[in-house]
């Protein structure tokens, strides 16, 4: 079960200034975040899921996220 | 006979160079063995792409040297023109934008 807010966290250090927001989709581990955030200025989309992967790469990777659906946009 | 690492990633490095667009997925477009697998598969061809597929399942170690290569996490990848585009979320996103349509078209001669 991971702990949405616990990502939320982990998200906005690595984005400072960023909007997040961590939901749940299904069973806990399934899980959305919606981030909005002017580091993503110029870069391609595949680029800008990498930024929100990274911090929580050790949460998917120990099973604790099962599927992170991403939706990215750039702050204005 | 015994396949090693090395020959594995080179099948991918191969696929994604000889395949303008190449999608790395859990089954076949046939026959999709996962939801967003298939869903990318739909998009490619709403987009009216000509798209190379390998299937990933037969062996694990195809999905670590893939993930390897491309520093992404999930299945399906997408790659055109060698470049990593995106998994189902990415494609779809590009697919209703039009854009999908736009980057998988025949390079003109």
């Amino acid at each position: 079960m991971a702990d949405t807010a616990e990502i939320e966290t982990l998200l906005q250090d690595a984005l400072p200034g960023a909007q997040i927001s961590v939901s749940d989709m299904h069973g806990g581990d399934h899980l959305f975040a919606h981030v909005t955030a002017p580091q993503f200025d110029g870069l391609s989309l595949i680029a800008q899921h990498k930024l929100v992967y990274a911090p929580v790469q050790h949460l998917i990777d120990d099973g604790t996220i099962h599927a992170l659906k991403i939706k990215t946009e750039v702050a204005t | 006979m015994i396949i090693t690492d090395e020959q594995i990633r080179e099948e991918i490095l191969a696929a994604i160079a000889e395949n303008r667009v190449m999608l790395f997925m859990k089954g076949t477009p046939e026959m999709p063995r996962c939801g967003f697998s298939a869903q990318t598969v739909n998009c490619l061809r709403g987009a009216g792409a000509d798209f190379a597929a390998m299937d990933i399942l037969p062996d694990p170690r195809i999905r670590q040297q893939l993930s390897a290569h491309s520093n992404w996490p999930t299945i399906p990848q997408l790659f055109v023109d060698g470049e990593l585009v995106g998994g189902c979320d990415i494609v779809t996103e590009l697919y209703e934008s039009g854009q999908l349509a736009e980057l998988v078209q025949p390079k003109a001669a």
